[in-house]
């Protein structure tokens, strides 16, 4: 039962099925979105992390292949975009800690060029979850914006997320300007072109493919 | 002096020129800039790459003002720079520009998505690419090439301002991707909707640019040419960028790329160029071969 709602609800991603409002896809009309099906696994206790992992990844994921042969097209992702954000919304509360004091602040952003910001924003909810101050700066951050944030934002770690193979070229340039103004600060970087080497190579202190194990990460790390 | 249109309707192919950001990069733009920056700051690297190009041959060079609209210059805070960027990358190109060649300006995407899927509402679009055409005309330009467009409705509102607001000839280019129904944008657009609804606001040539080589745009013009008259205008990067370490590089040398490119002009071509990754080598090429199919007087 639950798997079945999970595999539907993948199917509500990677179609951009929002809510059961929603017209569209046509042949989906009066069905329940990925906002009622998230609600619904959600108060049958079912993991948010699983709800992520097995489901909205999933969906995004095919649709991401199908684009990549040339079977869908912008129009598709920005509505699975959509639809993606609808269930998110729900899982938002699930990962708020609501810790009063922060363990420390991350300035979050996508690099200049580039405009995708669900991974960022996941990145975000986690890190806010685990008790993470963040200040999020957006898509398409330029390097100088990074650099103002560190300088008003003093002892803050950064965090770098890219999507294209073209913009994580980049983070080199955030990464060293950001380094320039203080050596100490820490510059992670995520975003699915991206490897370890790449992030060694750029001067980076960390690579993660996901925002949980850069949590681990920190939580582990003497300070 | 004869027209830049004249020439291509009387049946002659123009040579256009090769890659801009490319070879900005290796004269020192530093990654992540602002190219059309380059238009005030660093005047003499951006003429000597127009110079570059007319020696390689070319009839025609493209302004550096791909990213001149308002939208995209905000990226890098310059977004109350339109008027003065494109008017003198335009004006710097005018004045290397041998008798008898012309200047294009060149007029790339906004990076915004239209409502509703996504921000950007059609006055706004409008109002970008008519501030842009304008600084480009009066900088002297003699054609604009509305290119690399992916949106169609984008591309249409862009050729439109460039008509109304210059009533100089415009190029509609759009950038295409192989697949198995047929050449599509990133968008979906396919050929026979880009030359209905670009003719319809009046495209002087219809194109394809940029993509993943020559390949793609010459099966795009072999889709556009039975569907319409109007000359076209092919400039294919030199095949799909591939990353080694830091730099990202184009499979496509000189060589390779004039003999793929001699089979576009088997279509009704009124300009041809390169694009990404294509420099003043590969002009080279393509001025040989062009001599070679329409010999000279
Ligand atoms: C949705 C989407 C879009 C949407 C974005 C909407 C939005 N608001 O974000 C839109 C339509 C705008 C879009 C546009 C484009 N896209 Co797109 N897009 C995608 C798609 C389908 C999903 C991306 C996504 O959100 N994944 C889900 C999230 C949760 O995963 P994630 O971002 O990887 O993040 C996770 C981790 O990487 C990590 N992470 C991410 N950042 C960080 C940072 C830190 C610090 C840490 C620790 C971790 C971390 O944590 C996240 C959770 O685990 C991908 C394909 C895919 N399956 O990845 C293509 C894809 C990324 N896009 C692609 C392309 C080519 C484009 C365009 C260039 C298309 C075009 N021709 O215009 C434009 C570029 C626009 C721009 N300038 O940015 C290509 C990239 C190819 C490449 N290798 O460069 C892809 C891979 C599709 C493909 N198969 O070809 N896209």
């Amino acid at each position: 039962m639950m798997n079945e709602k999970l595999k539907l609800l993948a199917i509500c991603i990677e179609r951009g099925k929002v809510d059961s409002q929603t017209s569209y896809p046509p042949d989906m009309q009066g069905q329940s979105g990925a906002s009622e099906l998230t609600r619904e696994l959600l108060d049958e206790d079912v993991d948010p992390n699983d709800i992520l992992a097995k489901a909205l990844m999933v969906g995004m994921q095919r649709i991401g292949d199908k684009f990549g042969n040339g079977q869908a097209f912008i129009p598709d992702l920005l509505i699975a975009a959509k639809a993606m954000y609808a269930a998110m919304a729900h899982l938002k509360p699930y990962f708020d800690s609501g810790a009063a004091r922060h363990k420390g602040t991350i300035i979050l952003g996508t690099v200049a060029g580039d405009l995708h910001d669900i991974g960022k924003n996941l990145v975000r909810m986690v890190m806010e979850g685990d008790g993470w101050k963040v200040i999020d700066l957006g898509t398409n951050v330029s390097a100088e914006k990074f650099v103002d944030s560190v300088r008003s934002n003093p002892g803050s770690m950064v965090g770098l997320s890219a999507l294209l193979t073209t913009t994580m070229l980049n983070m080199g340039p955030i990464t060293q300007k950001v380094k320039e103004l203080n050596a100490e600060t820490k510059v992670f970087v995520g975003g699915a072109p991206l490897s370890q080497q790449f992030c060694d190579k750029i001067g980076a202190d960390g690579y993660f493919p996901d925002p949980q194990s850069l949590v681990r990460h920190l939580n582990t790390k003497p300070n | 002096m004869i027209k830049v249109l004249d020439r291509i309707q009387a049946g002659e192919v123009l040579l256009s020129d090769g890659a801009m950001g490319t070879e900005l990069q290796k004269r020192g733009l530093p990654t992540g800039a602002c190219p059309e920056e380059f238009n005030v700051t660093h005047a003499e690297i951006v003429q000597s790459i127009y110079r570059d190009y007319y020696r390689a041959g070319s009839d025609i060079i493209e302004t550096n003002t791909f990213g001149g609209t308002r939208s995209r210059l905000a990226i890098h805070g310059k977004e109350n720079e339109v008027y003065r960027f494109n008017r003198r990358g335009a004006e710097l190109a005018r004045e290397v520009c041998p008798p008898g060649r012309f200047v294009a300006g060149s007029m790339g995407p906004t990076g915004e998505i239209l409502e509703p899927l996504g921000t950007l509402s059609v006055a706004k679009a409008y109002d970008y690419f008519a501030e842009q055409a304008e600084a480009l005309a009066e900088g002297g330009v003699d054609i604009i090439y509305v290119e690399t467009m992916m949106a169609i409705e984008e591309a249409e509102i862009a050729v439109k301002a460039v008509k109304e607001k210059t009533g100089l000839p415009v190029v509609g280019s759009m950038t295409f991707n192989l697949t198995d129904g047929g050449v599509r944008t990133s968008m979906g657009v396919d050929a026979a909707t880009m030359v209905g609804r670009l003719t319809a606001v009046g495209a002087d040539l219809l194109g394809a640019n940029c993509g993943t080589g020559v390949e793609v745009v010459l099966a795009a013009i072999e889709e556009m040419q039975p569907l319409s008259p109007l000359p076209f205008l092919a400039q294919p990067n030199a095949g799909i960028p591939q990353m080694t370490d830091h730099l990202i590089v184009y499979p496509e040398t000189p060589q390779s790329f004039e003999q793929k490119i001699e089979q576009v002009l088997q279509f009704r071509i009124g300009i041809l160029g390169g694009c990404c990754g294509t420099g003043p080598e590969h002009i080279i090429r393509l001025r040989t071969l062009l001599n070679k199919h329409h010999p000279v007087g």
